[in-house]
Parts: structure tokens; C-alpha cells; sequence
């Protein structure tokens, strides 16, 4: 658990993050969304203390993160950034090994972490592990860099706009294997991202910075149903209001007994994705079946077009 | 094939020199048109291959020094307690190439006494700002997601130093000692003038004499050392660089 406590801080007086309080439940995602500016990224930094505070507290399991020097608070805490920040002149397993090694592992229990790390993330070891960075994709690169930060199995994970440079169909790809690993290693992630389309998809909890503050914090279906300001509203977007509902919401949430013809849905895609297909294939109500192939009844057009207009 | 040809000139170029310094009578006839009767072609009052190997020394032991000093210099005024020194060390290291080496000879000859000590010192002093400059600009043009990403890792700061930074400024630092080590080699042969044992004995003692042939055969040999060395120091340099990734 994260408790940041009245947390600000100031650059010759003018406050970038301005008295900030949020819990941070464990082993859950939570998204820190802004403009630039909004001191989203101060705000991270400040939880492995790449940058002090000027006033307040955070405390990691109820442990002030001040109590140890600021580097050994750091090996324990993940940071994943934006463009990797892979060391150019090490290998990928060299790199993923950085925190082990500074934490003075056993070289078996490195290698054995490394491998295991690059299997995760579908890089085989013996072909990626002796490759330099330049060597591979900007995918592989990003994949190497949370690698890189998961080594050490810190609780805490921080990343900072990490798949800010990759292309939409690699940044869709890296979103997956980021829940996937959340769920492997139960670790508590932080998110700073401007991509409120990212953040919808990964976030538990999603808290919504402006000018230094938090305007409002609390799982994605209740921003969409009470922005707290009209800044929410518009970051949310209009346009875009029934389809975040539905995009956070599973099609079995929506299914009811009953037929119909053709292709059926998943019951663990989004609804989003079940009214895309019902209107691509012009059909009012598709079949659901459970994600080992169970036959769950149906899901239809209407159902879903309630499940995203205004809640009243 | 092209590709090729530079190297083998390099290759032909150093063993042309180190038969010329071995055997330097083997040459005579080649240098033997440019003197006049009777007077030496080559030269005759000690050994080529001893001077060039003490030439070397010198500029070895000048440019360690100058290395050292420039890139710890380089590394305290790019900490955050030491940017305070920046300007003041610039202008130091600076002072130090403007002066003329012929100058610190002179003064340094007082001081030190005749020999090799004075040539030492203007060389050191000569060579300190190439090292310290290159060192500078590596250091302070690290790639800003990497140092965040060593800090975020957890490194200490000499850690960071050692690990990171240090490692991924060599090829711009050895192309600063590159620079460095040719400006001496050239330089080296004013130490004469203050009885140090350089090559420029060589070429002085064809000055006094009016001999061709002298002056000929010690240009010849600190030129061909420098571009030997120049060229090896390059190779060392981009062997570096793709280490590190950037070339």
C-alpha cells in the first residue's frame, strides 16, 4: 500500500504539486493522468524520491519512504520509463541483471531471474540475452526496460509514460502483457500516461491531476458518471463518454439467457468490442460462451445500449 | 577492395619505419642526394631507434599525466558540488594550451633544470585541454533517459559514474587522448632545445650542420609515428563506439 500524505512540492516557490493525498491499494493498477504539466510525472518521482518533497509524506506499508537513503529505497521500487532508458554499452541480460546485481545477488539466482524474465516476455534468452539494446525493436527495447524493472520482484512498480514511443498495434501488445504481469506477480503499479484511451484500459483507479492537484480520484466508470470538473468531462470527452463505459465492462457482465445466430463473443471481452461486432455484423443479439467455450446465453443490442447511456 | 588500401599502406608505412630504425644504413643511398660532400646522410652521433623509443616515452609519460588530471578535472566539475569550478578550470586548461610550449620551457628550465623534466611539463600542459574538453562534452551529453534509468535503478552516484557514465564517454575521451597524443608527438622535438632526448635532436643537429638529410629523417619519423599511432588510437575509438552502441 502507497499513502501519500499532503505531499507537495516547490520550485522556488512555485508549486508543481500542490498537497496531494491519495491511497494506493496493493496489487492493483492505478493511472496518474494530466496535461503536461500537471505534475503527474514530479508526483511518481517523488514515491522513489528521484525528486524530495518540499512538504509531506509517503509511506510504502505504512514505512516513511525517508527512513533509508534514497538509493536503496530505489532498488526496491520498479521505474520504467518512456524510450526505455536501456545502458547502451550492456547486454539485455547485463541490463535486467542492473538491480540484482547492485542489490549483490548470487549469480545464479541472477541468471535464473533473468531467464525467467526473458521467457515472460517472449524473448527468448539464449538469442535476446547476449544482444545488445541497439540491437532490437523499440518493442523489445520497452519490453527489456520493464524487465529491467520487475528484476529485483519489487513490490512497487513505477512507470512513467513507458509506452509513450511504441505504435499503436506494439503499445496495444505491451498494455496486454503489462496486465498479464500484474496478475503474475501481483505487484502494485503506478502509471503516468496522457492516453486516456491506456488508461481506461489498464487502470483500477485512475487519478486525474491538474495544475499540481488531484481533481478527482476513483475507479474509470465513475469518472465517466460524475466528472468531479469540468476538466474531467473534458479529458474524458464527450464524444467519447458511452464507449469508456463500455469499454471497461465485460460482455458476460451484459449477457442474458437466451439464442442467437452466428460468430460467438467471449465472455471476457469488452462491451465495447460486442457492440462493434453487433453493428458490423448487423445482427441484434450475438452468443456469448465462456472463455473455455460454454455456451452463457446472449448478449444484445439493446442490452448494451442501455448499459452505455447516461446513468441516472 | 578499396577498403583495403588504407590499410595496407598503414601496414607497408610501419614497416618502412621500423626498418628505417633498425637498419637506418640500408637507407643511405636514398637520403645520400641530399647532403652535400663528404657529411653524413644519416645521422651519426647516437642511435634513431633509442631516440624515437625515448621520443615515445616522453610523450607517453605526458600524456598519462595530462590524461589523468584532465578527465578527474573533467569528473569534479561535472558533480553538482563542483560546477562552481567549471569556469575557473576552462579557463585554467585553456591558459594552459595558449601558452606557447617554447615559453614553458623557458621558464620551466629555470626551475626544473635541463633535460626531460621542462619538455614534461609543457607537453603536460599542452595536451591537458583536448582530454579535458572531450571529457566534458561526453559527460555532460550522456543520453537523459539513461542516467534517469540509472538513478531509478538505484545506483549510488560514483556507481553511476563508474557504471555509466565513465563507460559510455570513452570513445569521445580517447578522441580527445587521440588529439592530444599527435599535438605532443610534434611538440616533443622542441625538448631538445633544453637537452631532453627526443627526435628533435635529430632534427636540430641537421639545422646546426645545414644537412638535409638530418632534418629530413627526424620529421619523417615523428610524422610517420604520429600517423600510426593517430590511426591506432582511431581503431581503439570505434571499436569503443560500437560497444556502446552509437555508431
Amino acid at each position: 500500500m502507497i499513502e501519500i500524505d499532503a505531499i507537495s512540492k516547490r520550485y522556488d516557490g512555485v508549486p508543481v504539486v500542490d498537497n496531494v493525498s491519495m491511497v494506493i491499494e496493493p496489487r492493483t493498477v492505478t493511472v496518474v493522468v494530466g496535461t503536461s504539466g500537471s505534475g503527474k510525472t514530479t508526483l511518481i518521482r517523488m514515491i522513489n524520491r528521484l525528486v524530495e518533497a518540499s512538504e509531506g509524506a509517503i509511506r510504502l506499508d505504512g514505512e516513511d519512504n525517508r527512513s533509508i537513503p534514497g538509493y536503496e529505497l530505489r532498488r526496491r521500487i520498479g521505474y520504467a520509463i518512456q524510450g526505455h532508458g536501456l545502458f547502451p554499452h550492456r547486454t539485455v541480460a547485463q541490463n535486467i541483471a542492473t538491480v540484482p546485481g547492485l542489490l549483490g545477488w548470487k549469480k545464479a539466482r541472477i541468471d535464473a531471474k533473468v531467464e525467467e524474465l526473458l521467457t515472460l516476455f517472449q524473448l527468448e534468452p539464449k538469442t535476446f540475452g547476449p544482444r545488445y539494446p541497439h540491437e532490437l525493436s523499440g518493442g523489445q527495447q520497452q519490453r527489456v526496460g520493464v524487465a529491467r524493472a520487475l528484476a529485483a520482484e519489487p513490490n512497487v512498480l513505477l512507470m512513467d509514460e513507458p509506452f509513450g514511443a511504441l505504435d499503436p498495434i506494439i503499445r496495444a501488445k505491451a498494455q496486454e502483457d503489462l496486465l498479464a504481469i500484474q496478475k503474475h506477480f501481483g505487484t502494485t503499479i503506478v502509471l503516468v500516461t496522457h492516453d486516456m484511451n491506456e488508461a481506461f484500459h489498464l487502470a483500477d483507479k485512475i487519478a486525474v491531476m491538474d495544475k499540481g492537484g488531484v481533481v478527482q480520484y476513483g475507479p474509470p466508470a465513475e469518472l465517466v458518471r460524475s466528472p468531479a470538473t469540468p476538466f474531467v468531462e473534458t479529458l474524458i470527452g464527450d464524444a467519447e463518454r458511452p464507449f469508456r463505459l463500455l469499454s471497461i465492462a465485460k460482455t458476460g457482465a451484459a449477457a442474458e439467457p437466451g439464442d442467437a445466430d452466428g460468430a460467438p463473443i467471449s465472455e471476457d471481452r469488452s462491451q465495447q468490442e460486442a457492440l462493434a461486432d453487433l453493428i458490423w455484423s448487423g445482427r441484434d443479439a450475438l452468443p456469448v460462451i465462456s472463455k473455455n467455450g460454454v455456451p452463457m446465453g446472449r448478449v444484445t443490442l439493446d442490452a448494451i445500449l442501455k448499459r452505455a447511456a447516461r446513468p441516472r | 577492395m578499396r577498403a583495403w588500401a588504407p590499410t595496407i599502406l598503414r601496414g607497408l608505412l610501419l614497416v618502412v619505419l621500423i626498418a628505417f630504425l633498425l637498419s637506418p644504413g640500408s637507407f643511405e643511398p636514398l637520403l645520400k642526394p641530399l647532403v652535400q660532400q663528404n657529411a653524413p646522410a644519416i645521422y651519426n652521433q647516437g642511435s634513431l631507434l633509442s631516440l624515437a623509443l625515448l621520443h615515445l616515452r616522453t610523450v607517453f609519460i605526458a600524456t598519462l599525466a595530462a590524461t589523468i588530471i584532465a578527465v578527474l578535472l573533467a569528473i569534479l566539475v561535472t558533480r553538482p558540488f563542483g560546477t562552481e569550478f567549471l569556469a575557473l578550470s576552462r579557463s585554467l586548461v585553456n591558459i594552459g594550451q595558449t601558452f606557447p610550449p617554447v615559453a614553458v620551457l623557458a621558464l620551466a628550465v629555470p626551475a626544473v633544470g635541463f633535460g626531460e623534466k621542462p619538455t614534461l611539463i609543457a607537453l603536460f600542459l599542452y595536451g591537458l585541454l583536448p582530454i579535458f574538453e572531450n571529457t566534458l562534452t561526453a559527460l555532460t551529453n550522456l543520453p537523459r533517459s539513461v542516467i534517469e534509468a540509472a538513478r531509478g535503478a538505484g545506483m549510488t552516484n560514483f556507481q553511476r559514474l563508474m557504471q555509466i557514465e565513465l563507460p559510455l564517454s570513452l570513445p569521445v575521451i580517447v578522441a580527445g587522448i587521440r588529439l592530444s597524443v599527435v599535438i605532443s608527438l610534434a611538440t616533443a622535438t622542441i625538448g631538445s632545445t633544453v637537452a631532453a632526448k627526443t627526435l628533435g635532436e635529430v632534427i636540430i643537429a641537421g639545422l646546426q650542420s645545414n644537412n638535409l638529410a638530418f632534418v629530413l629523417q627526424g620529421g619523417l619519423i615523428v610524422g610517420a609515428l604520429a600517423v600510426l599511432i593517430y590511426d591506432g588510437l582511431s581503431a581503439i575509438e570505434g571499436m569503443l563506439a560500437r560497444r556502446t552502441g552509437s555508431a
